[in-house]
Parts: structure tokens; C-alpha cells; sequence
């Protein structure tokens, strides 16, 4: 299969303050396929997701320099507008996090604030983003009750559906399943599977099976620092840096 | 464009947005500014140390703030051990149940009803029931009324900020409850209860419409020592009762601007101080 | 009993005692409310008194319809809300979601300090500057009308500009910190979906926060509905159908300019306005406890 680049950084560094919380990171992130962000707690990965579109810049002091191409456009251009950044790259959080109104509210939240408005045109988005994040049946009934009536697996799904409803090309999750019973982890793992045929996705997990069964390629992170990146079988299997190694073979983090 | 169209439409609500704040900003440099431009010149000593008297041709406050001074005592030295009293027993004593729920929905209640149905009750009651007249004793005990949510309110959350373990440590060693409470509880929670003590002041301070039939209008002093406690029997003007009266049946507009520069500078002085002890108060938290 | 426990048995007794000052003096001032305020209505017969529209307590054949005045604090209450609690709303949004930490400190201490003048000052300084504009307004809109009767800007408008001001502050702060009490990860969902921050604070930091702002507005029409002194001031004194441009007398302004002198059925009917007001800040505390109790339901 031909791979295409999606997303590209280039000597990425990030600072809080005084604080030098990324160095130096250069990666190039495939089209349609699943990359895992490893690491112990603190290394920066959820950090680097967050560079990618650009949820960092609400955070204060935050100072960050190098590139960051999205189809070979610098997303950190002064040109770029955030708000469309966001919805060609969508977000899916750790902690569920739906909003406090009903299920068709919170799917069709991304196309209103986008300027959709036709009634007909947002029930045919709610049913397919529904549908794309496996969920549809569950709760085509009770689409004008509260999402948070939902149990926590099935409010992280409306969370991915809400993602979708914007026809974003790239999700990125960070740690969407650490919140999670297993039934509801496979089940989000299952649909990561279907998700990668039509957007590049990236995850950030901790959890060091999860990156073995559903991603393509893997990057290792440790004290702000890219370790490795390649494609998920060879980091596993045969990891070029002994820190790698260490980490995967559970000798620290 | 979308995206253009959101960025004017959210340019316009930022503008509103803005125009809100300084709307709300400017109000309070406006009334001050224009309190002190008008008040400045009538506030001096003779103004602030004699009686408005027609015989000798004074005008002047003394009076008022004398009235004013009696009313905050009286009602704090009443109210205050009422509202600490109530805090703690709704802190210290009291099992969660019907009664709690009932004092709870009594000071929530009380803190809702206007200061013109305390002055209402006050007249009928202490007044006229009780036949203490229009009185500063009459106006005080209104104000108690009033003032006790207040008191309560802030020494209750003082309360709850101090840790339980000082309560076990005491109670350990094998103190009884109210030697806990006066020893240990009641220290840690002083700057909470005086905090509540100045904002109650403050409310007196600024009340007019409890006191207009309680505590009457009358301006002069006491005309010796010896007459100063015979004085509660006797009716007695506010600030803000002198600033009504000299605004509108009086005419005297000088007057007026006067007194209000005058308790807006007492207005500011508790302001800063609750602000101050709440810092303080803060501070030592964290130590 | 040993000696200590008579002392602490007697303390708590004495704390309970206490607490109890509150729950008296809330039964008492219901009792003497209606006590006091339903004499006039058999007298005067609850539908004349309530409904009447003429109001002439001093004349030969005296008449004691208190509509108009009910009517008043009706319309000029719903106005000042109207009015004061977009402003509010606003401003908390700065206060919360936009002002940078020292702003938000200098706006935020503003707003403590509106609440703290007393309300004497603001009727002054509505008698000083909003009335002679109102009057100015008044002479340009009916210049040349023979009917209407001039109040030199003492009317119904400023007293709902005076409302609307003073409850600026109540309902600021009980929103703003509802509005902090909405958690980021709401903003940052809205955010990750391309929303601008205005559309996500309007679209679901403002409804996340909703009960609180209710709880609010509820405050700020109670708040309302009982200033007396300062509207007094400002509204002009006659017993009128409330429209903008006419005097007007409130519920509250009734009893601070009249009851000084009523006399005998007068002063009657003057305590039930007292239990008219009464009534309606029950009615305003008890869909606060209401709006309260929802609040923390929802948390």
C-alpha cells in the first residue's frame, strides 16, 4: 500500500515558561493509518498531540517554535485560522466529555457552529456521524434525551461521533479509553480499525498493548524527547534505542 | 465566507461585551467622582462636629453620626452573639435533620426580605407592640433582624474551614465541647466572624428604609453625658435618613452630597478592610 | 450530673436558642404581616382593594384601589431585569471567560463596591443627573400635548434605569462564579471542534451555567422588588397606569411616603401593600430555594 504524509513537524520545540517540554521533535504522520504516542506519564506526548491542533495555545506561557505541516501547510502560519484548523484536525478527549444537552445537540454542536443550519442537512450528518462511530443503534430513540444519561463508553463514542460531524481528515485522541470499562475499550479499539480507512488517525495511550493491537506506527517519548518512531511490529519487536527497549520490556514508567 | 461572517459576528459581541464592562465600570467612577466633586467643598469641621440648629444657624451632622455610631453598637453587641451562636450550632451541635433544615430556610428567608418589611415589622412590633416608638432601641433591634443571615452566614463557612483535626486534638485531650469551642474553634474562625461583623456594619451603615419608622429622623445630641443612654429611648436619624430628608423634604442639596461623600468614604474603608482580612485570612491558610 | 456537664448541657441550650432567633423572627413577621395587612381587605373588600384604580385615601369619599400601584412594581421589576440582567450577563462573561487575572480583579472590586453604596445615594444621584435628562426627553417627546402631565423626569423610566443599576451587582457576581464553575473540559470540547470562544461561551459555557445565572436573576428580581428608598427618590409620587413618562408609586414608595401620616382605614390599607410586597418576595424566595436546590441536583 502507498503511504501518503499527512501531517509533518519539523524541529518542533515547546516550552512552558521556563520549562522545555518538547525538544526537538521531527516526525512525518501517514494518511489513513493508526499512530500510537507511548510513553510514561509526563513525557510530553499528550503535550505533542495537543501541538498538532494547536490546543496548546490556550494554555498560558506556552511558547513553541519549528513547523508543523498539515498537507505541507505550516499550521503555526500567522494566516492560519484555528478555528478551521480545529475542524480539518478533531479532537477526542480522555475524560468523556460530553455536553450538558441532548445527544442530536451535541453531534450537530460542530456543523451549527460551522453555519450549517438546514434542519435536513444536520439530521443526515447526526445519523452518519452516529453510524461512523458505531453508536447509532444504540441511541437513534433517545436522540433528544441528555447525553449524559449515557454510560461513560457509550458518551465516549458520542464524543468521537461529535468529532466526525465536522468531516474532520485527522482525529486525534488522547488516551480515549483510560476512563473505561474493557467491553467499551475494545469496543472504541474496534471502531479506531474503521475510522483509519477514511481519516488519519493518532492516539496518545498509555497502555503499551493498546498500541500493539491497533496501530500502524508507533512513537516512543520520554522526558520531552521523540526516543523512536517506526512502524508499530518493528518497535516491538526490535527497538533500535535501549531506552525503548527498557520501556516496552516494563523495566520502568 | 463562513469563517469571515463569525469573525464580525464575534467582533460585535466582543464590542458589547466590552461595552457592558465599561458601562459598569464607569458607573461607579461616575457616582464617586461626581459625590466628591459636589460633597468636598460643604464636608468640614463644623459641618461634621455640630446640629443643624435654625436658632444658631448651623448645619451640621453631628447628630447623625452620633445616631448612627449608637445604632451600629447596640445592634452588633446584640446580634453578633445571636449569629455566631446560631453558626455554631448549626456547625458544631446540630444532627442534619428537620430542625437544621428549618433554621436554614429561616436565615435563608430572612436574608431575602426587603429592608422595607423589616421596617415595616419593626414599627408594628417593637414600636408599637413592645411601645418602645420610633427609638434608636427600635431601630437596633430591627437592624438585628436584618444583620443576623449576615453574621451567621460568614461565621458558618469560617467554620467550616477549620480542620478537624484541631476539634479531635482538643477534644483528646480531654477538653469538654465548649472549652473546644471557645479555646480553639472560635480563635481559628475570628477573621471569618469579623469579617461578617464589618459587612453587617456596613449594611447599617447604608440602611435607610428599615430605619425611617423605627428609629425616626430626630438629629440633635444628647445635651450632656449623662443623657447619652437615656438617648435609645429616643428617636434618632441615620446618615442615610438625613441624606433622604435633606434630598428631597428639606431641599438641601449641599447637605445631601455631603453626607453621601461622607459614607461613601466609610463604604470604601470597610470595603478595604473585608478585602484586606480576606487576604490575610487567606494567606495564613496556607501557612 | 457532675458540674461540667450541667455547664456544657446549659452552652448548647444556649446555642439552640440561638439558632432558634431566626425561625421566631420569620414566624413573627409572617404573623404580623397578616395580621396587620388583612383587616383593610374585608373593610374595603379584597376585589376594590386589589383591583380598584383609584387611589384618594384623603378625600370625603375616599377610594383605596392599590391595581395601579402592584401594577407598577409588576411592569418597573420586569423592566429593570429586562434591562440590568443582559448588562450583568456580560460583564460576568468578561469577569469569567475574557479578563485577564489583574482586570478581572479592578472590574471585579467595581462591582463589590456598586454593591456597597447605599441606596439613599443612588436616589440622589438619580434626582441629580437622570431625572433633568428624563425631563429633557419628556419635553422633546410631548411637546405640545395639552394632556399629558409633566413630571420634571421624576417617573416610571427612571426608576427602572435607578432598578436596573442596582441590581447589576447581584446578579455579576452570582453569575460569574457560576460561570467559573463550569468545567475547561466543556471549553475545550467546543474548542477541538473549531467553535470561536464566543460561540463557545454562548453555546456551552452559558448553558452549562444556567441554573446559577437563573439563581441570579432570581436574586436581582427579589432585589427589585423591595428597594424602596432609592426609587422614591427618582419616581416621581403619584398613584398612575404605569407608563414611562409618568409618576408612579410602587408597592415599597407607597409605604415610604405615606406611611408616615396615614391615619385610621388609610394606614390599613397601607399594611396590606406591606403584605402585597410580602407576598410576592415569598413567592421570589421560594423559586430560589427551587432554583438552588436544582443547581446542586445537577452538580
Amino acid at each position: 500500500m502507498e503511504t501518503k504524509t499527512k501531517i509533518s513537524v519539523e524541529n518542533l520545540n515547546l516550552y512552558y515558561g521556563e520549562n522545555h517540554a518538547l525538544k526537538d521533535v521531527n516526525m512525518d504522520i501517514c494518511a489513513n493509518a493508526i499512530t500510537a504516542f507511548i510513553g510514561p506519564s509526563g513525557c510530553g506526548k499528550s503535550t505533542f498531540l495537543k501541538t498538532l491542533n494547536r490546543m496548546n495555545d490556550l494554555v498560558e506561557n506556552v511558547r513553541i517554535d519549528g513547523r508543523v505541516c498539515l498537507d505541507g501547510d505550516d499550521i503555526y502560519d500567522s494566516g492560519m485560522d484555528t478555528t478551521l484548523l480545529r475542524k480539518r484536525v478533531g479532537m477526542v478527549f480522555q475524560q468523556p466529555n460530553p455536553f450538558p444537552m441532548s445527544i442530536y445537540d451535541n453531534i450537530a454542536y460542530g456543523p451549527r457552529v460551522h453555519g450549517i443550519k438546514s434542519k435536513a442537512k444536520l439530521d443526515e450528518i447526526v445519523e452518519e456521524s452516529l453510524r461512523g462511530a458505531a453508536i447509532f443503534d444504540e441511541v437513534k430513540d433517545r436522540l433528544k434525551k441528555s447525553a449524559l444519561g449515557l454510560s461513560g463508553g457509550q458518551q465516549q463514542r458520542i464524543c468521537i461521533a461529535r468529532a466526525l460531524a465536522v468531516q474532520p481528515e485527522v482525529i486525534l485522541m488522547d488516551e480515549p479509553t483510560s476512563a473505561l470499562d474493557p467491553i467499551s475499550t475494545s469496543k472504541i479499539e474496534e471502531l479506531m480499525e474503521q475510522l483509519k480507512k477514511q481519516y488519519t488517525v493518532i492516539v496518545v495511550t498509555h497502555n503499551m498493548q493498546q498500541a500493539v493491537r491497533v496501530s500502524d506506527y508507533t512513537a516512543f517519548f520520554l522526558v520531552g524527547e521523540m526516543v523512536e518512531f517506526g512502524k508499530t511490529k518493528d518497535i516491538f519487536s526490535y527497538p533500535q534505542d535501549k531506552r525503548t527497549e527498557d520501556y516496552i520490556t516494563g523495566r520502568f514508567g | 465566507m463562513i469563517s469571515q461572517k463569525r469573525k464580525i459576528a464575534d467582533s460585535l459581541v466582543y464590542g458589547l461585551i466590552y461595552l457592558c464592562v465599561a458601562l459598569s465600570v464607569a458607573l461607579l467612577a461616575g457616582i464617586i467622582l461626581y459625590v466628591f466633586v459636589k460633597g468636598v467643598s460643604h464636608v468640614n469641621w463644623e459641618f461634621m462636629t455640630t446640629v443643624t440648629s435654625v436658632l444658631r444657624g448651623t448645619v451640621g451632622i453631628a447628630g447623625n453620626i452620633v445616631n448612627t455610631l449608637y445604632i451600629i453598637v447596640i445592634t452588633m453587641l446584640i446580634a453578633t452573639p445571636i449569629g455566631v451562636g446560631t453558626a455554631i450550632y448549626l456547625n458544631e451541635y446540630a444532627k442534619p435533620g428537620k430542625i437544621v433544615s428549618l433554621i436554614e430556610f429561616a436565615t435563608e428567608t430572612l436574608a431575602g426580605i426587603p429592608s422595607i418589611i423589616f421596617g415595616l415589622f419593626g414599627m408594628m412590633f417593637f414600636g408599637q407592640t413592645l411601645g418602645l416608638g420610633y427609638s434608636i432601641l427600635t431601630g437596633s433591634l430591627t437592624l438585628i433582624l436584618m444583620v443576623l443571615p449576615l453574621i451567621t452566614r460568614n461565621t458558618q463557612e469560617a467554620l467550616k474551614t477549620v480542620p478537624d483535626s484541631y476539634r479531635n486534638g482538643a477534644i483528646g485531650l480531654g477538653a469538654g465541647k465548649w472549652h473546644m469551642i471557645r479555646t480553639v474553634l472560635l480563635p481559628s474562625a475570628m477573621p471569618g466572624i469579623i469579617t461578617g461583623v464589618i459587612l453587617a456594619i456596613g449594611r447599617i451603615v447604608g440602611e435607610s428604609a428599615a430605619l425611617l419608622f423605627t428609629a425616626g429622623s430626630a438629629k440633635t445630641l444628647p445635651k450632656t453625658l449623662s443623657m447619652l443612654f437615656p438617648k435609645i429611648f429616643q428617636s434618632g436619624g441615620s446618615l442615610t435618613i438625613q441624606l433622604y430628608l435633606s434630598a428631597t423634604s428639606e431641599g438641601d442639596f449641599d447637605s445631601a452630597f455631603a453626607i453621601a461623600l461622607v459614607l461613601l468614604v466609610i463604604v470604601l474603608l470597610i470595603n478595604m478592610g473585608t478585602k484586606w482580612l480576606a487576604k490575610r485570612f487567606d494567606v495564613s491558610r496556607i501557612q | 450530673m457532675n458540674k461540667k456537664t450541667i455547664v456544657e448541657k446549659t452552652v448548647q441550650l444556649g446555642f439552640f436558642l440561638c439558632a432558634v432567633v431566626a425561625i421566631f423572627a420569620v414566624c413573627s413577621i409572617t404573623v404580623y404581616m397578616f395580621l396587620k395587612g388583612t383587616p383593610a381587605l374585608s373593610k374595603v373588600g379584597v376585589f376594590h382593594l386589589l383591583f380598584g384604580t383609584e387611589w384618594m385615601p384623603t378625600a370625603a369619599d375616599p377610594a383605596y384601589g392599590i391595581f395601579y400601584i402592584i401594577l407598577s412594581s409588576v411592569v418597573g421589576t420586569a423592566m429593570s431585569v429586562a434591562i440590568g440582567v443582559p448588562i450583568a450577563l456580560m460583564t460576568a462573561v468578561f469577569l469569567s471567560e475574557i479578563a485577564e487575572k489583574h482586570v478581572a480583579s479592578v472590574v471585579g472590586g467595581a462591582v463589590e463596591l456598586l454593591a456597597a453604596i447605599p441606596s439613599v445615594i443612588y436616589g440622589l444621584m438619580g434626582m441629580m443627573i437622570l431625572n433633568p435628562w428624563m425631563y429633557k426627553l419628556e419635553q422633546a417627546i410631548y411637546s405640545g400635548d395639552a394632556t399629558h402631565q409633566f413630571t420634571g423626569g421624576a417617573n416610571l423610566l427612571s426608576a427602572i434605569l435607578v432598578l436596573a443599576i442596582m441590581i447589576l451587582p447581584t446578579v455579576i457576581s452570582v453569575s460569574t462564579s457560576s460561570l467559573k464553575a463550569v468545567t475547561d473540559s466543556m471549553r475545550s470540547a467546543s474548542l477541538a471542534l473549531g467553535a470561536t470562544k464566543i460561540q463557545t461561551i454562548f453555546n456551552v459555557v452559558l448553558p452549562a451555567a444556567k441554573s446559577g445565572i437563573l439563581t441570579g436573576v432570581v436574586l436581582g428580581i427579589g432585589r427589585a422588588l423591595g428597594e424602596a428608598m432609592a426609587i422614591n427618590m427618582v419616581a416621581g409620587g403619584t398613584v398612575n397606569i404605569p407608563l414611562p413618562f409618568n409618576s408612579v408609586r410602587f408597592l415599597t414608595t407607597q409605604l415610604v411616603s405615606e406611611m408616615g401620616y396615614a391615619q385610621g382605614l388609610h394606614r390599613q390599607v397601607l399594611f396590606t401593600v406591606g403584605l402585597v410586597l410580602y407576598i410576592f418576595i415569598m413567592i421570589v424566595n421560594l423559586i430560589l430555594l427551587r432554583t438552588r436546590k436544582k443547581g446542586v441536583e445537577h452538580d
